[in-house]
């Protein structure tokens, strides 16, 4: 008995794991799979991409380019750089109604907003509210860390330094005369960025804890005046101010700037001729850029996009291409697996 | 005064002509004589490489020495200095994991090491001084101390034994430890040595320490550390090398490294990664200062430069967007590959030593692996090196006949009464003489001093008066099997060999009686002279000498009218795959004794050229013998060697028989083995027919579509090899191997050890370096295993040195083709994919990257998050790979088996060549450009929220990395072919581990980051419906041509006859 123990002591276990004898699921790619599959993933693209494509389609989007560049347009004299507080008309009008809620957004093009020393610099800590941060900026925002006279600017950093500065109004012209249409300044941040990534410092009023720091050199007014009329869209929590902070990822890009919501335009606007009127602050020319509006309308999947319904479209018939080739292919092969 | 001189060469050999000086106890010669103390080192035996204090640096600097390391290390101080896109914590973590871990693993290892040195460094000794015996610890005893040495105890140093408490002067040693032999070696005290140590006064000299330890283990008063007191009460010796310095310590050195030809690809891949990786980093940096030279880009007003990047020279401002390039592409070449190629070979080759079918229950012993690297170099054996005896055969001898005077005895039927000639009598005396076989354990009884416990198995009287019936199982024991045999089969025919005592042999012979016979000489068996001898002393006075060895060494030295009639029964016996032996003797004259006992005394005690001497006198002794008859001894094959032959074959891997036997014997044993078929057209080259074989060779070589077997002996090797003039050399050698990679089987007899290893050298570096596998059991192979690619040893009889210096062992011979068939396959296939998939993976992650430089103004704006960037190859990626590495069976392991031709379809690294590697990094490009474009132009319009809102850069590089992750994970779950549960846990626990992880790390504002880059980005962007669908689009469409390859292939490529055979398997 004691030997027998013992030649088993050094007996390799027998067990599933060390002999490789795991039960193992086997799977094989046969045909009798994958051509079902194939339709059937194919045909469920299709049906995605077609509700896509006609989603898509029906999303209306108006872009207007006021930069100004032709001679002729509205736009032209407030290029001059020169010319403070330029104000110009864009008129446009809109053939049927549109279809509301309308977004209005604005874009720019060949601007870098995510050029990485662009990016990084800005102070987190500051604008989560953190006071010992206003008096020291992070090292990463220089060059826009303090001033000439050495006073730290809050908010430091390039990003908030140049935040979109044109500002907008709509006017529909009923019957010669102007009627503004009210643009809703809510809701066009991400929620967790209005409520909890930035905060302003709890110092009542705002304007104290700015004490000692300087706005931002391209800012013409400082950040507890972005917004006098509401304290919750003041400082840091300014929603025209986050969505500016949350960078772009490519050169081209739009940024949510109203929504039209409410008041008599909340079933989206009438057809009809209206008039934008600009405050034309931002400079863009100096690099080649362009700015635009957009009017456009959403749906669930966000704004007009003809890509994905396209793409979806495209992979689902090549599915059911694919599967047929395979059958006529397996036809001829006789299903060798089946035999 | 008592002064000897004890001038003993200890292993002679003329380049080491300084010698050193030994003086027993401390004793100089003269008692005015000052003893100048000789600085030897002290008995520590150090094989720890760290002590506490340098573990640290010396550690680091090791690591650091590797290549792949100190670019990392390069990388991260790069990071650190300049001013990078991604964190120092970025590279530096996971370097600072795998720099930690093989610390933390070399540090365990040493402590081991530390533990081990000092159980033996502490280990109480008793040392002489002065007449008082003291105990000390091991470390403590110094060259000249007097060192006792009791029974079962090791020798705590090389000792010459210069008093045994034998009557004898003898001890008995077992050196199993050393070279795993566990027969009792008979080791003499010096002679003349007086029997009072405390008074000795004498001194030693001896050559400087050297490694040899085969050499060495001749001199019989040499007793070496490590080895064993066995038989013996107590010894005492004088400690001549200590510490570092003894033979053992010598030879502790471990084997030079062996590097498998996947590293070599893997190596050659970096390269290529490498490459792609700096001329990544070149283009960015070259357009982004083409770009920035168009008015308006270089410093628009919203990005103003810093002044200190203002006043950077223009050049050096190159230069650090290089680097920062390169920092930004570096994870191309990832960290954790090294990592999780070193676990897998690691952990892989615990399946070897698991495996129940290597297990063989004679020796209760599985498969050892003593190297992890080579798992997969077991599935690319090209060629394999075998040895015949004990490889191919079991070693395990049977006496089958003999023949004496050229009448044939068979062993079957011995028990037909021999007639009572006196030449037969003769013959079998001399089998039971003409030996180095020792009884096992009869010594100490028939001395009966044994302390009782000794079992008494044997029973043997100690005068012959009680004699018990010869028992078929008596325990002999001795270094080779032959004898044994022999030994045995004399003892069939009723002449039993009781032991040796004493110098005394003693033999029953068929009438009971004891016959005593003093042993003179014993002139050694070696493999040149192929043959050993005794001289013995019979009672009556005759002096006679013995000798047996092979046919050709004896055949010579005999009358030749004698030979005739025997040699037609060796030859019949070879052809019949025996291992035949001649027996010869000769009766000295008390002259030609003389003279032969005072050559053979000269020669032993020679100072130089100690082996040539011997030589000499032996040659001179042997001449002039009678022959009696010759043996034949049947050496069995080993169990499925045909089968296991066959199967190689079959596999593709070309076999080589490198024997030292003779051309018969290893013929015959071809034909058993099924090496050689019937209609295999042998080409015998030996030295008579060089020339002529040569020449008819080249001419007619193409012509035939047939299986050539090929047989050559070691002397002409050596001619072909050795070739005096260079040129002729080349051209030989290269007709030589040209001749041989066409045969099926080639058959080289009558090798040398060197020879072997110079052949496996030959054809390893031959054109197109094929993968060699060398397999044996014995000493003599241990050469061409070290040279070989693969070095298989057999956990055979002749001792365990094949089996140390082996990189696996194994039971048996059969074991092979699972080895290699099995395992060898399997490995092969999953590191081969392991390193592919490692490339691909890493390919496709850092691609998209690359192309948002032309998206962000050549900015070196990461795509990823820092924390993606860190854990994709750390926690994401890696857990599937390294299951799948572990556990994949593309086809199972016994459809393997059963189709060796399996074997070939990953020959040549078949997996690992360029086409394969341009397919993975196609297939990479392919999906990395899928991954980027595709999210691109969705975010053509980034409002992708049904309440309008816009996502960011860091949406954009997460909707990517989730679609990287996923598509990169399902890749290889299209590629599992077996899935067991840790497969299934594993590739969905991954993704579920980044899904949580994601979340979790966009759910808290982490206090300790300056940025809160990815704070909710996950979350956000899962609210997404455009997200989750271009997700979904772009991991089906990247996998979409995978699958149809997968489809498309099967009816007509390999795969389609695996699956037939599975399912006639599973039928």
């Amino acid at each position: 008995m004691v030997k027998q123990e013992k030649a088993s002591a050094n007996r390799p276990d027998n067990t599933a794991f060390t002999q490789q004898r795991l039960p193992a699921w086997q799977p094989m790619l046969s045909a009798g799979i994958v051509i079902p599959g194939f339709v059937l993933i194919g045909l469920a693209f299709i049906g995605i991409g077609v509700a896509l494509f006609v989603t898509s389609r029906g999303i209306q989007v108006l872009e207007i380019d006021y930069t100004g560049v032709e001679q002729n347009s509205p736009c032209f004299p407030c290029t001059d750089q020169n010319r403070k507080n330029c104000v110009c008309d864009v008129n446009f009008s809109i053939d049927t109604l549109f279809q509301g809620p309308v977004f209005f957004y604005y874009g720019l093009s060949n601007y870098f907003q995510n050029y990485r020393k662009y990016g990084v610099s800005k102070d987190d800590y500051q604008l989560s509210g953190d006071l010992s941060y206003f008096k020291a900026p992070s090292s990463t925002c220089s060059p826009y860390e303090y001033d000439k006279n050495n006073k730290p600017i809050v908010p430091c950093g390039s990003v908030a330094n140049s935040m979109f500065n044109d500002t907008f109004k709509l006017f529909q012209i009923v019957n010669g005369a102007k009627k503004q249409v009210s643009l809703d300044g809510k809701g066009i941040a991400w929620w967790t960025d209005y409520n909890i990534k930035y905060r302003n410092p709890s110092v009542t009023p705002l304007k104290n804890a700015f004490n000692g720091t300087v706005k931002p050199l391209f800012w013409s007014k400082p950040a507890y005046e972005l917004d006098l009329s509401d304290p919750a869209n003041n400082g840091f929590i300014n929603q025209d101010f986050l969505v500016w902070m949350r960078r772009a990822a490519l050169p081209n890009f739009r940024k949510l700037y109203r929504r039209i919501t409410d008041g008599d335009y909340a079933q989206g606007l009438p057809a009809g001729n209206y008039t934008l009127e600009v405050s034309y602050n931002y400079p863009v020319l100096s690099f080649g850029g362009r700015k635009k509006v957009v009017f456009s309308n959403v749906s669930w999947m966000g704004g007009k996009n003809e890509f994905l319904g396209i793409a979806y479209l495209v992979i689902g018939s090549m599915c059911v291409f694919m599967s047929i080739v395979m059958l006529i292919v397996y036809a001829k092969f006789k299903f060798p697996e089946e035999d | 005064m008592l002064r000897r001189r004890l001038n003993r060469l200890l292993g002679g050999d003329e380049r080491r002509v300084d010698s050193r000086t030994i003086y027993v106890g401390h004793r100089s010669g003269s008692p005015n004589e000052a003893i100048i103390p000789p600085k030897f080192c002290d008995n520590r035996i150090v094989s720890s490489k760290y002590t506490v204090w340098n573990f640290l640096p010396k550690n680091l600097f090791e690591q650091f020495r590797r290549i792949a390391n100190f670019y990392f290390l390069i990388i991260f101080l790069v990071q650190v200095i300049v001013d990078t896109p991604t964190s120092p914590v970025t590279s530096g973590l996971p370097l600072f994991f795998v720099i930690t871990v093989t610390a933390i693993k070399q540090g365990y290892e040493d402590w081991l090491r530390h533990k081990a040195d000092n159980e033996v460094n502490k280990y109480p000794v008793t040392v002489l001084e002065d007449g008082r015996r003291i105990r000390k610890e091991s470390e403590k005893i110094k060259v000249g101390d007097v060192v006792e040495v009791e029974e079962d105890e090791t020798f705590p140093c090389d000792l010459i034994l210069l008093q045994s408490s034998r009557d004898d002067d003898t001890c008995f040693v077992t050196t199993a430890s050393l070279d795993g032999e566990s027969n009792h070696k008979t080791h003499y005290t010096v002679p003349d040595t007086e029997r009072d140590l405390e008074s000795l006064n004498a001194t030693i000299e001896c050559e400087q320490p050297q490694p040899d330890l085969y050499k060495s283990l001749g001199p019989e008063n040499l007793l070496l550390k490590g080895a064993t007191l066995k038989n013996t009460q107590k010894i005492c010796g004088v400690a001549v090398y200590t510490g570092m310095e003894t033979k053992m310590a010598l030879n502790y050195q471990g084997k030079s490294q062996k590097r498998s030809a996947v590293e070599k690809s893997i190596n050659a891949f970096l390269l290529v990664y490498l490459c792609i990786l700096v001329s990544k980093a070149l283009v960015c940096t070259t357009l982004k200062y083409v770009w920035q030279s168009k008015p308006g880009q270089d410093e628009p007003w919203y990005n103003e430069k810093t002044q200190r990047e203002k006043d950077t020279n223009l050049y050096i401002k190159m230069f650090t967007d290089f680097l920062s390039f390169m920092v930004l592409f570096n994870f191309i070449i990832p960290v954790s590959m090294y990592v999780t190629v070193e676990m897998q070979k690691f952990l892989g080759s615990f399946f070897i030593t698991w495996d129940k079918d290597f297990f063989d229950p004679e020796i209760k012993e599985g498969a050892l692996v003593n190297t992890s690297d080579l798992n997969e170099e077991l599935g690319q054996v090209e060629y394999v090196f075998t040895d015949k005896t004990g490889t191919l055969t079991q070693n395990n001898m049977e006496f089958i006949e003999c023949c004496i005077d050229g009448f044939q005895y068979k062993y079957r039927d011995a028990s037909s009464e021999l007639d009572g000639f006196c030449r037969e009598e003769l013959f079998l005396r001399a089998l039971c003489l003409c030996h180095t076989v020792q009884v096992k354990e009869s010594t100490e009884q028939s001395q009966g001093q044994g302390d009782g416990l000794t079992d008494q198995v044997d029973g043997l009287g100690v005068d012959g008066e009680v004699v018990p019936p010869p028992e078929e199982q008596r325990g002999f024991i001795a270094s080779s099997p032959d004898e044994v045999a022999l030994v045995k089969g004399a003892m069939r025919y009723g002449f039993t060999f009781l032991g040796l005592e004493s110098k005394t042999m003693k033999i029953l012979n068929r009438n009971n009686d004891v016959e005593m016979y003093e042993l003179l000489h014993v002139l050694n068996f070696d493999p040149v002279r192929r043959r050993m001898s005794v001289i013995v002393r019979s009672r009556s006075g005759d002096t006679l000498l013995f000798c047996k060895g092979a046919d050709s060494s004896i055949f010579p030295r005999v009358r030749q009218e004698e030979v005739e009639r025997i040699r037609m029964h060796v030859e019949r016996n070879a052809t019949e795959g025996y291992r035949t032996l001649c027996v010869a003797y000769k009766h000295l004259s008390a002259e030609e004794y003389a003279q032969a006992d005072k050559g053979l005394r000269e020669a032993r005690l020679a100072l130089q050229d100690r082996e040539e001497k011997l030589m000499a006198v032996y040659n001179q002794v042997e001449t002039g013998m009678s022959l009696i008859g010759a043996t034949a001894v049947e050496d069995r094959l080993q169990e499925e060697a045909a089968e296991t032959m066959e199967a190689l074959q079959g596999a593709g891997i070309k076999i080589w028989v490198l024997t030292g036997d003779k051309m018969e014997t290893a013929k015959s044993t071809c034909y058993a083995c099924r090496l050689f078929q019937r209609n295999t057209e042998l080409l015998e080259l030996t030295v008579l027919n060089l020339n002529l074989f040569l020449c008819s060779c080249c001419r007619s070589w193409s012509s035939a579509n047939q299986d050539y077997g090929f047989i050559i002996d070691g002397a002409t090797l050596s001619m072909v090899l050795n070739t005096s003039s260079e040129s002729n050399s080349s051209r030989y050698k290269n007709l030589f191997l040209q001749i041989c990679q066409n045969c099926t089987t080639v058959l080289c007899c009558r090798m040398a050890p060197l020879q072997k290893a110079q052949i496996v050298k030959m054809v390893k570096n031959s054109k197109g370096s094929p993968i060699t596998l060398s397999i044996g059991d014995g000493a003599n192979d241990v050469s061409m295993i070290l040279e070989a690619h693969v070095g298989i040893g057999i956990k055979g009889k002749e001792g365990r040195q094949a089996v140390r210096n082996s990189d696996y062992a194994i039971p048996k011979l059969k074991h092979l083709k699972k080895l290699l068939l099995a395992h060898g396959h399997l490995y092969y296939v999953r590191i081969a994919h392991l390193v592919q998939y490692f490339f691909y993976k890493n390919l496709c992650f850092i691609l998209p990257q690359f192309l948002y430089q032309f998206f962000c103004g050549y900015s070196q704006q990461p795509l990823y998050d820092a924390a993606y960037l860190t854990m994709y190859n750390i926690c994401f990626t890696s857990m599937p790979i390294l299951a799948y590495s572990l556990l994949e069976q593309h086809i199972c392991i016994e459809i393997l088996l059963d189709n060796a031709t399996l074997y070939r379809e990953i020959a040549k690294n078949a997996m690992l060549r360029w086409g394969p590697f341009l397919y993975w990094t196609l297939l990479g490009v392919f999906h990395g450009l899928l991954f980027f474009f595709g999210v691109r132009y969705l975010f053509s319009n980034p409002a992708l929220q049904d309440n309008g809102q816009v996502f960011g850069n860091w949406s954009y590089g997460t909707i990517v990395f989730t679609v990287l992750v996923f598509t990169v994970t399902l890749k290889l779950a299209l590629d599992t072919r077996h899935w067991t549960w840790i497969n299934h846990f594993v590739i969905w626990g991954s993704l579920a581990f980044y899904v949580f992880f994601s979340f979790f790390w966009g759910g808290i504002i982490w206090p300790f980051l300056r940025q809160q880059r990815l704070y909710f980005v996950f979350a956000n962007m899962l609210s997404s419906v455009s997200a989750w669908l271009v997700i979904i689009l772009l991991i089906l469409l990247s996998l979409l041509p995978e699958i149809l390859l997968v489809v498309f292939r099967k009816p007509r490529g390999p795969h389609a006859r695996q699956v037939e055979l599975k399912h006639t398997y599973t039928a």
